[in-house]
C-alpha cells in the first residue's frame, strides 16, 4: 500500500472505534448513483520501477547536461553551487506548510525575510514580498497594484514590446475581465515612442531591463516623463543583470519585478520558478501576496512573522486585490541560499562572466559571412544575431552537433524573421563557443 | 448593555460609522464598539481631501492585524478634511474613536440620509444584538 | 538559541564559492551603466551550510511528525518523487526546447492529464495553472468566456457559500465579476431556499455560475450536491468545484459525473507534491466539453498518431536512449517492441493553445517539475493505490473525529470526509481559545490544526490528518488533545502563554504590523533615493 502504514488488525480496531464495519460505510453521503467509479489507471509499480521510468522518460528529452545550450529567452542555464540543492532538500524546509503558526515556522520566515532583502538589495527597492509564481505572473500583480495606487481612475497600462512576449499574453489574461486598455506591445517603438503614449490617462508603463533582446537602454529620461504623467514606472529586470548593472531603484523604477530563476533554480522545463516582486515604501500596502516583518515575542527575542496579512484573500475575500496564497515559497529559498553563497563578490564575477563570453561569443559571430550582430546598443549575456537561412534549419544543424540553438524570434516578431536570440553564460566554456561559432560559418 | 460609550448626540450605521452635524460640514468616525471589535488598528487609508463622494461611498479603510474594514459615508459631498495624524498614529482611534480619532469632514450637498441613521440607543440594541 | 541574520555573520572579501577564470578576452564594461554597491552578504561555504541548518531546524515538518492543518491535505512527500526531480533530463531541460527534444517531458503531462481527467471524470485537462488560487481564475475566466461566447455576458454573478476558501471570492473579484454569497444551513450544507431564491428570482439571468468545496471547508459531503448543481445549471450558470478536498474523493465519486463543469486540482495537497514552506503548487484545471475550448494553455495533445498500443506499458515506449532518436523526435536506433514482439512507434506530442483559449496564465507551461512528482506518486499507487488513498484518509478522520468527540464538542453529527471541525473552547474553561489549544500541542510535539476557519464554527480547529499516519501517531494526537482539554480547566494560563518550548513563544503582530520592518538594514544601502 505504497505510503499508507494500515495493518489489516488496526484498521478493524479503527472501524470498530467509529462504529461501522467496513470503510465503504463512511462514504454514505455520497450519492449511491455516483458511489464509488472504476478508475482506469495503470496498476501500480514498485519504487524500483517507477524510479526505472522516471529516468526513461527524463532521458527522451535534449538535455542541458548532454548538450551545450545557448538558449535563454526567459530561462537561463547558470551554474548552481552544490549546496543550493543539499539545503533545499532538508525536510525541514520542503515538507512543511505556509508559516502560519510563526512560533514552529522562524526557519522558513526568516530565510525569506533575508530573500526579501537580498532582493531588495539587488533592485534597490525597499521592500519586496516572498514571491509570486514568476516572473509573468510577477508583472501582471504590478499591473494590479499600479490600477489600485491610481485609485482604479487611470485605465491606460503600456507595456513594452521588449518585454518578454508570453510576459505579456499573462498580463492580458490576469486583466481580461477589467475594464482598462493594454497598449504598446503591437508595435516595435522605442523607448521615445513609449513616452509619446503617457497621458493622464496612464496608470503604468513597464519596460524589461535587459529587455527580451538582450539590449540596455538608459531608463533615467524614461523614469522623468512616467512621473511627470503622474504614472509608475514598473521594470521587469533579470536579477542576474543587476549583479553588474545599475539597479532599476537608481534608475527611478517604482516596481521592480521579474525572473528569479537565474538565481540558483534549474530549467526545470519551465517551472517552478519565481516571480519577484520589489516595490517602493510609499506602495508596500498594495504588494499582493506574502510578505515577512521583523517583530518580537513575548520575551522580548527578535522573530519574524507574516504581515500584512488583512490584505490577503482569507481575510478581505471578494475585496483583495488578489487571490494568491501558495507562492514559490520553497524557489525562493534557493534564491536565497543561492544569493547568500555567492554574495557581494562572487555574483558581481558571475555576471561578468556573461558580459564578456556573451560578447566574445557576439564579436566572433559578427565576423562570420552572412551573419550580423545588432550591437547598436550595450548587451549583457543575449543578443539578436540575423542569419542566412531559416533559424529552424540553422537550429536542427546545430542539435546534430549537440548543440541547443538560440531562440527563434520569428515566432513572435513579424520583422525579426531569419533572426536568433543567442544567450551566452558562465557555462559556455570557450570551445563550446568556438564551436557554435564554426558551425554557424558553415551554415552561410 | 456592553462596554462601550455610544455619545448621545451623535448618529450611527450599520457599517459602524458615527456621524457628527455641525451646519452642513458631517465628522465621520467609527464608533468604540467598532475600534473594540478591529482591536489593535495599524493602518487607515482616507480618499483625498477635494474627492466627491456619493452616500454609499467608501472613504477609506481601516486595518488592524487580523481585519480590514471599509468606511462608508452616509452623505454625499466634497471631502474637505482628513486627520492626516492618524496616518501616523493610528492608535488613536482606539484610544479616542469619538474625539481625536475622528476620520474625514464631509461638506454635505444633502443632509437627509441622516435622518435614517440610529441614534445612540438604537445603535447600542443593535450592537447587543450582534 | 536564535540564529543571527545573514548580514551579521560575514566578513567583508569572503566568498561562498570559486568561480572559473574567466576563459575568453575580456571586453571593457560600459561604465556609465555600472552599479557601484552591491550589498549582498560575505560568507563562506561552511558558514552558509551551518546558517541554513540552523534556520531549517527551528521548523516543524512533516518529515518529523503529525501535521493535521486542515483544508492543506500534509501528508508524506515521498522522497523518490525529489530524486525523479532531480534527474538531469526534467532538471536540465530548457523549457523553450524544440518539442522534438522535449518528447519525454511532453508525454509525461500528456499521461497526467488523462489520468487527472479520469480520476476526476473531466474531458480535458490544463496543467498550466501554478496553484490552486490560479486554476480558480482560470476556471472563473473560462465560465466568463463562454457566457459572452454565447451572448450572455451579462452573466456576472458568481454564488460562493459563506463557507468558502477566501480564494473563491477574492478570484471572482479578480476575474471583473461579483460574488452573491449564500448561508450554509444548520448541517452545514448550502442553504437550498436561499440557492433556489437567487436561480429563480430576479438576478436568474445574471447567474454566472457557483463556487463550491467538496465535501464542504467543514469536511463534509454536501447531502443536496445533486440538487444544487441542477438548480444552477437551470438558471443557466455553471458549476465550480474548488478541489482543495479532492483527497476525499479519488475512487469515491467523480465530480464531472456529478454535474461539474470545471475543478482545480491541488497537485500540492492530494498528489502529494511538498509544500516547499508556502510553495510552490500546482493548480491544474479540468473540465467537460463545453469548456474544453477554453482551458488556458498551453496544454499537451497527441500531434501524430503512433502505432503504440495504449494497453502497453507506458514507460515502455521510452526504453531508447535520447540519443538513439532522429531528428523528428522519435525513436529509431534498436526498434521499440510490445511484449507481443512487434515493432512500435511511439505518438508525437506537442504543445496546443486550445480554440478559444482564455490565455496564458503564466509564462512556459506550468509547474512541470510538480507535474512529474504527481506522475510518479500517481505510478506508484496505481488504480488500486489511489482508491486506498482517499479511503485510508477517510478512515483516519473518522477515527480522530470519534475519539475527539470524547472530549471536544463536534458539531454536525455524521461522518466526516477527509477531514472534520470541532470547536477549540470549553464552557467550563472560558478564556481558553482554540488558538491557545493550537498553541499548547506545540509544546506537544505537534502542528496545529487550521484554526479560526472555516468561518461559520466559532472556535474552529480544522483536523485533517491524511492517510499517511499509523493508529499509533493518531494516537498519541489525541492523548496530547485530552491532556490540553483537563490542563484548560486545572492551569489556562498554562494554555494562554503556550507556546512554552518552541523556539520562539508568541509574536507581537501589531509591532510588524505597524513598524514594518521588511528588510535587513545593510541591504538597504542600495536602495532608492
Amino acid at each position: 500500500m505504497s505510503y499508507i502504514p494500515h495493518t489489516a488488525m488496526e484498521t478493524q480496531q479503527m472501524l470498530a472505534e467509529i462504529g461501522v464495519d467496513a470503510i465503504d460505510e463512511l462514504f454514505r453521503a455520497v450519492p449511491p448513483t455516483h458511489r464509488f467509479p472504476k478508475l482506469d489507471l495503470p496498476p501500480p509499480m514498485s519504487e524500483m520501477e517507477v524510479a526505472a521510468e522516471m529516468l526513461a522518460i527524463s532521458e527522451a528529452n535534449d538535455h542541458a547536461q548532454d548538450f551545450a545550450i545557448f538558449r535563454g529567452a526567459g530561462a537561463y542555464h547558470h551554474f548552481i553551487p552544490t549546496v543550493v540543492n543539499h539545503m533545499l532538500l532538508r525536510g525541514e524546509f520542503y515538507t512543511a506548510y505556509t508559516p502560519y503558526q510563526p512560533e514552529i515556522s522562524q526557519g522558513t520566515l526568516q530565510a525569506t525575510y533575508e530573500y526579501q532583502s537580498m532582493m531588495c538589495a539587488l533592485t534597490g527597492m525597499d521592500a519586496a514580498n516572498a514571491s509570486h509564481y514568476d516572473g509573468a505572473t510577477s508583472l501582471a500583480e504590478a499591473v494590479t497594484v499600479a490600477l489600485e495606487v491610481a485609485r482604479h481612475r487611470r485605465k491606460k497600462v503600456i507595456l513594452s514590446h521588449a518585454i518578454h512576449p508570453q510576459y505579456r499574453e499573462v498580463a492580458r489574461t490576469y486583466h481580461r475581465g477589467r475594464d482598462i486598455r493594454i497598449i504598446g506591445d503591437r508595435g516595435r517603438g522605442e523607448i521615445v515612442d513609449l513616452m509619446e503614449m503617457l497621458d493622464e490617462n496612464t496608470a503604468m508603463l513597464a519596460v524589461q531591463y535587459p529587455d527580451f533582446f538582450g539590449q540596455i537602454d538608459d531608463m533615467t529620461a524614461l523614469a522623468d516623463a512616467v512621473h511627470e504623467a503622474g504614472a509608475l514606472l514598473v521594470m521587469v529586470a533579470n536579477p542576474m543583470a543587476l549583479s553588474i548593472f545599475k539597479s532599476p531603484g537608481e534608475l527611478g523604477a517604482d516596481i521592480v519585478v521579474g525572473e528569479g530563476q537565474p538565481m540558483g533554480v534549474p530549467l526545470g522545463f519551465g517551472g517552478p520558478y519565481l516571480g519577484y516582486f520589489a516595490i517602493r515604501q510609499k506602495y508596500v500596502r498594495r504588494i499582493a501576496g506574502r510578505i515577512i516583518g521583523e517583530t518580537l515575542d513575548a520575551d522580548g527575542k527578535r522573530a519574524f512573522v507574516m504581515t500584512l496579512r488583512p490584505r490577503e484573500q482569507d481575510i478581505k475575500r471578494e475585496r483583495a486585490s488578489s487571490n494568491i496564497c501558495t507562492n514559490q515559497g520553497l524557489m525562493a529559498l534557493s534564491a536565497s541560499v543561492y544569493m547568500t553563497l555567492m554574495g557581494k563578490n562572487g555574483l558581481r564575477k558571475v555576471g561578468e562572466l556573461n558580459y564578456h563570453k556573451a560578447h566574445y561569443a557576439a564579436n566572433e559571430i559578427s565576423r562570420l559571412d552572412g551573419y550580423s550582430v545588432d550591437m547598436s546598443k550595450p548587451f549583457f549575456n543575449e543578443f539578436v544575431v540575423a542569419c542566412p537561412r531559416p533559424i529552424a534549419d540553422i537550429n536542427k544543424a546545430l542539435l546534430e552537433q549537440g548543440i541547443i540553438g538560440g531562440y527563434d524570434l520569428g515566432q513572435h516578431y513579424f520583422h525579426l524573421e531569419d533572426r536568433m536570440l543567442l544567450c551566452v553564460t558562465e557555462m559556455n566554456a570557450k570551445d563550446e563557443i568556438d564551436r557554435l561559432v564554426e558551425i554557424l560559418g558553415g551554415l552561410n | 448593555m456592553g462596554e462601550w460609550k455610544t455619545p448621545a448626540e451623535l448618529k450611527y450605521a450599520e457599517t459602524d460609522e458615527w456621524f457628527a452635524v455641525d451646519g452642513n460640514m458631517v465628522t465621520i468616525g467609527i464608533t468604540d464598539y467598532a475600534q473594540d471589535q478591529l482591536n489593535d488598528i495599524v493602518y487607515v487609508e482616507f480618499r483625498d481631501a477635494g474627492d466627491t463622494v456619493d452616500a454609499g461611498d467608501s472613504f477609506g479603510e481601516v486595518e488592524s492585524v487580523k481585519a480590514a474594514s471599509e468606511l462608508y459615508t452616509a452623505v454625499a459631498g466634497e471631502i474637505a478634511e482628513v486627520n492626516m495624524s492618524l496616518e501616523d498614529a493610528p492608535e488613536t482611534v482606539n484610544a479616542d474613536p469619538f474625539g481625536a480619532g475622528w476620520m474625514v469632514k464631509i461638506s454635505a450637498s444633502d443632509l437627509s440620509p441622516l435622518d435614517g441613521l440610529m441614534d445612540a440607543a438604537a445603535y447600542d440594541s443593535y450592537c447587543d444584538s450582534r | 538559541m536564535l540564529q543571527p541574520l545573514i548580514y551579521d555573520i560575514g566578513s567583508p572579501g569572503r566568498m561562498g564559492v570559486n568561480l572559473p577564470e574567466c576563459d575568453v578576452p575580456k571586453v571593457e564594461l560600459p561604465a556609465a551603466l555600472m552599479r557601484e554597491e552591491l550589498p549582498l552578504p560575505e560568507v563562506g561555504e561552511v558558514q552558509v551550510v551551518r546558517h541554513f541548518v540552523k534556520l531549517s531546524k527551528l521548523n516543524y515538518s512533516i518529515d518529523q511528525g503529525l501535521y493535521p492543518l486542515g483544508s492543506c491535505t500534509m501528508k508524506y512527500n515521498p522522497k523518490i518523487n525529489e530524486d525523479a526531480a532531480r534527474l538531469p533530463g526534467f532538471a536540465q531541460l530548457h523549457p523553450l526546447t524544440d518539442e522534438s527534444g522535449s518528447q519525454g517531458a511532453l508525454f509525461l503531462m500528456h499521461e497526467l492529464q488523462q489520468w487527472l481527467g479520469e480520476i476526476s471524470g473531466f474531458e480535458a485537462v490544463s496543467l498550466t495553472p501554478a496553484a490552486g488560487a490560479q486554476g480558480e481564475f482560470a476556471g472563473i475566466l473560462m465560465i466568463r468566456q463562454y457566457h459572452i461566447d454565447r451572448g450572455e455576458g451579462q452573466r456576472d454573478l458568481i454564488l460562493v457559500p459563506n463557507s468558502a476558501h477566501g480564494t473563491n471570492p477574492a478570484t471572482v473579484t479578480m476575474a471583473g465579476m461579483e460574488v452573491l454569497e449564500l448561508p450554509s444551513n444548520n448541517k452545514g450544507n448550502v442553504d437550498m431556499d436561499a440557492l433556489h431564491a437567487a436561480c429563480e428570482g430576479e438576478l436568474r439571468d445574471r447567474i454566472a455560475g457557483m463556487m463550491i468545496t467538496v465535501p464542504s471547508t467543514l469536511g463534509l459531503f454536501e447531502e443536496t450536491i445533486l440538487e444544487v448543481i441542477a438548480t444552477v445549471h437551470d438558471a443557466g450558470g455553471l458549476m465550480y468545484m474548488d478541489g482543495a478536498n479532492m483527497n476525499a474523493l479519488m475512487a469515491a465519486v467523480k465530480p464531472g459525473a456529478l454535474g461539474f463543469d470545471v475543478m482545480h486540482y491541488n497537485l500540492h495537497k492530494t498528489f502529494s507534491t511538498p509544500h516547499g514552506g508556502g510553495g510552490p503548487g500546482s493548480g491544474a484545471v479540468g473540465v467537460n466539453e463545453k469548456l474544453a475550448p477554453y482551458l488556458p494553455g498551453p496544454i499537451v495533445e497527441i500531434v501524430e498518431d503512433g502505432t503504440a498500443d495504449r494497453e502497453e506499458p507506458v514507460g515502455a515506449t521510452y526504453q531508447v536512449a535520447r540519443n538513439a532518436r532522429s531528428n523528428d523526435g522519435r525513436p529509431n536506433g534498436s526498434p521499440l517492441q510490445t511484449s507481443a514482439g512487434e515493432a512500435v512507434e511511439p505518438p508525437l506530442y506537442g504543445f496546443v493553445m486550445p480554440e478559444k483559449s482564455i490565455g496564458r496564465m503564466k509564462a512556459f507551461h506550468g509547474n512541470f517539475g510538480m507535474h512529474l512528482r504527481a506522475y510518479a506518486y500517481i505510478r506508484v499507487y496505481g488504480d488500486s493505490g489511489i482508491r486506498d488513498v482517499t479511503r485510508y484518509a477517510v478512515l483516519n478522520a473518522n477515527y480522530l473525529r470519534a475519539k475527539l468527540m470524547q472530549t471536544y464538542k463536534v458539531p454536525y453529527p455524521r461522518y466526516c470526509g477527509h477531514e472534520f471541525v470541532l470547536e477549540g473552547h470549553f464552557d467550563d474553561a472560558e478564556d481558553v481559545h482554540a488558538l491557545d489549544i493550537s498553541k499548547r500541542l506545540m509544546d506537544y510535539g505537534f502542528h496545529p490544526p487550521t484554526n479560526y476557519f472555516p468561518l461559520i464554527v466559532p472556535e474552529a480547529l480544522l483536523i485533517e490528518p491524511t492517510e499517511t499516519e499509523t493508529k499509533a501517531d493518531l494516537d498519541e494526537f489525541v492523548a496530547a488533545m485530552e491532556r490540553i482539554a483537563e490542563e484548560a480547566r486545572d492551569d489556562p494560563e498554562l494554555l494562554r502563554n503556550a507556546p512554552h518550548t518552541a523556539p520562539v513563544r508568541r509574536l507581537d503582530e501589531v509591532r510588524a504590523a505597524k513598524e514594518l520592518v521588511l528588510c535587513c538594514a545593510p541591504a538597504k544601502a542600495a536602495a532608492s533615493v
